[in-house]
């Protein structure tokens, strides 16, 4: 019960938050005007007609991006509970961390040996 | 009162997975997979499995959604192009699952009422906890997650550097 | 928190009856909406109100002074107008992921408040994984950006979109790098842990810990920066090329929310570096309260005071720095990242355990904080003097009076 009363505010806000929102933007559809017109609803292009589909196929570079952060943040996740046990484990969890750091940190050398973080 | 709440977050899980398979626009359906993941993220807050409920939402929620989004952006199929959804198979699906759904009461009736339930120690599942374990028991599988992760590096930049 | 309920349960016994689960709820449900409506929004109005002004300094014009005194009303009208807006959807968009994107992008920023300190005590729940969770629910946001970006149907929206989520989950790693530091001088990810674990003066805190802390506290900074899509990082909604970035498409309220979320981020962002690395609540008052027990109330409020004042002060860091620096282009955005930040937090790391085992061997270490102290010092006393050297060489009176 501990745990989960912890927990309880996470949920309780969460709904707050949708709720805040919801309720004040009902409320400004009822307050707010609605006078519809075939160009209003045009994608905005700075005023020009829009000229082709955006559904256009995006760069790898996103792609690439996405693929590291992942890599990367799972690295970040694994250091977290080694640092919060640092104390307790001395020098043999700086032995452990060392390792695994190292190997981790050859990656990043070779993802930018290789050129993968260039933005070109 | 813990009883509701796993079913109400249960069933938000479902129907987020439901949604995910019966929407014909890929990113629709990356969407209703988030839902899902939240949800099943709040399934192990219940747990007290504090290091996985962060893991669920930063690395699953956050990072693989943002991958599979710039993924099927990168892709950018149409609805057009893709394949009509074959109408038999999910006939035998609905069946499957719904014999699944059944054997499973069955085995519910048939066991009774559990038994004691088993009381979780303390600090279960929290970071201290599961680090500890990680860093003394299991310390030659971390050892290798870091090699994994290299291995995933370098298998990055070989895919993209293809694509490129 | 419970100290809080603790406090009310006390003086109001008719609440005694009642189980105190309940009450705990009830308490927490107050305080929460007590914090969404008067704070976030109060916060997020008023800053609009400043930054417009101080950007008016800044370039050496006005700014609002029309509504009520000296303007400040300004945010009122705004919100009001916003409210009698048409909400509309354009005809080429996903109508679901258009209405829904601006909730969850609100959500997303809202709840990372569960764990944002106010005062000792005074924070909505103290979980144990605590900045941990701060990481994982702000990358929640990157969906509902991607959301609005891809659901809008408009080019515009798109690239601001996809660019932001690519900027986001870069600056992820850094900023969660830059954090483990403090997480190994703490032994802790709770957010009133770490804040403990600094002292109450300021060359205690874990900026002017040693030299790699120092760093990382830059380091966070800027990421957090990025993070929020502040210049010089805001490539995402730069006006000149994109209009306004994935909330082009967005009218009225919808609208309002975005820039709400985007307001409180700026709240965010302050009050957790002033958690991590800036001392917290900490005041010196705390190191008294044993002596005086009495005290022990108005010593939280002064803690309290102290830390809002710190984090609104670093509000205006960031609204200072916006109107000062000009945009990045995105390859240097990404090579800040990924070969400065990285890198270096990466020596962070390593350098605060060899640091810690150090110190723990020499306890002269423990004075390179004063050093610190007085070069960290030293940065706006500089830039104090640049400025008045600038006024002199400009043959330009000093103003320092806000209000023209």
């Amino acid at each position: 019960m501990l745990a989960a009363s912890k927990y309880a505010p996470v949920v309780l806000l969460f709904v707050i938050a949708l709720a805040i929102p919801v309720l004040m933007i009902g409320i400004a559809t009822i307050v707010g005007p609605r006078r519809l017109g075939v160009k209003k609803k045009v994608p905005f292009e700075c005023g020009t007609e829009p000229i082709g589909d955006t559904r256009k196929r995006f760069s790898v570079r996103f792609f690439l991006v996405a693929l590291l952060f992942i890599v990367f943040d799972v690295e970040a996740v694994f250091i977290f509970p080694w640092a919060v046990l640092f104390r307790q484990l001395g020098l043999f969890g700086f032995i452990e961390m060392a390792v695994f750091l190292f190997i981790l940190i050859l990656g990043l050398v070779y993802v930018w040996k290789k050129g993968a973080l260039e933005w070109e | 009162m813990e009883a509701v709440a796993f079913y109400i977050i249960a069933a938000i899980a479902v129907f987020g997975a439901l949604l995910m398979i019966t929407r014909r626009n890929p990113l629709a359906g990356a969407f209703s997979l988030v839902v899902s993941l939240i949800a099943l993220a709040g399934i192990y807050a219940m747990l007290r499995a504090e290091l996985i409920f962060i893991l669920q939402i930063l690395v699953y929620a956050g990072a693989i959604m943002v991958l599979v989004i710039f993924t099927i952006m990168l892709l950018n199929l149409r609805e057009e192009e893709l394949e009509e959804p074959p109408a038999g198979k999910i006939k035998t699906l609905i069946i499957l699952a719904a014999v699944a759904f059944g054997c499973y009461g069955i085995i519910k009736v048939l066991s009774g009422a559990p038994d004691e339930v088993p009381r979780v120690p303390e600090n279960f599942g929290s970071v201290e906890k599961v680090g500890e374990l990680m860093l003394t028991s299991y310390l030659y599988p971390f050892e290798i997650i870091s090699v994994v992760l290299l291995v995933a590096i370098v298998g990055v930049v070989l895919l993209a550097k293809k694509v490129i | 928190m419970e100290r809080l309920a603790d406090y009310i349960v006390y003086n109001l016994p008719f609440l005694q009856q009642i189980p105190r689960v309940i009450v705990d709820l009830i308490i927490m449900l107050f305080f929460a909406t007590c914090m969404l409506l008067f704070w976030v929004a109060l916060f997020a109005g008023i800053t609009s109100w400043v930054e417009r002004r101080v950007a008016g300094r800044i370039q050496s014009r006005i700014g609002p002074n029309r509504v009520g005194p000296q303007g400040f009303l300004q945010w009122i009208a705004d919100g009001l107008k916003c409210f009698l807006k048409e909400d509309f959807v354009p005809a080429a968009a996903d109508k679901k992921l258009f209405l829904l994107a601006p909730y969850i992008v609100f959500a997303g920023m809202f709840a990372v408040f569960v764990v944002v300190p106010f005062g000792d005590g005074l924070i909505i729940s103290n979980l144990n994984i605590g900045i941990f969770y701060v990481l994982a629910i702000s990358s929640l946001v990157v969906v509902g950006i991607l959301m609005s970006g891809w659901s809008s149907n408009n080019k515009w929206s798109l690239l601001g979109g996809m660019r932001s989520a690519a900027q986001i989950v870069s600056y992820e790693i850094p900023v969660s790098l830059a954090i483990l530091p403090v997480i190994l001088l703490t032994g802790s990810l709770g957010m009133q842990d770490i804040i403990r674990a600094q002292g109450p003066y300021p060359w205690q805190w874990f900026a002017f810990h040693n030299p790699f802390t120092f760093i990382a506290f830059f380091i966070f900074f800027i990421g957090a920066l990025a993070e929020g899509n502040r210049t010089p990082f805001d490539i995402p909604e730069a006006e000149s090329e994109l209009v306004a970035g994935y909330n082009t498409e967005y009218s009225g309220m919808r609208f309002v929310f975005f820039f709400f979320a985007e307001w409180a981020n700026l709240y965010i962002i302050a009050a957790l570096t002033v958690t991590l690395f800036l001392g917290g609540w900490n005041t010196p008052a705390h190191l008294y309260t044993n002596l005086f027990g009495l005290l022990h109330r108005s010593v939280d409020v002064a803690g309290t005071f102290v830390f809002i004042l710190k984090s609104l002060f670093l509000v205006f860091v960031i609204i200072w720095i916006r109107w000062t620096l000009p945009r990045l282009r995105v390859d240097q955005m990404m090579d800040v990242c990924w070969k400065y930040f990285v890198p270096f937090s990466f020596a962070n790391i390593v350098g605060t355990i060899i640091w810690m085992v150090l110190a723990d061997a020499a306890p002269v270490l423990g004075y390179v904080r004063y050093i610190l102290f007085v070069v960290g010092l030293m940065v706006p006393l500089a830039i104090a003097m640049k400025i008045t050297r600038n006024f002199r060489l400009a043959k330009s009176e000093i103003h320092l009076n806000p209000f023209i």
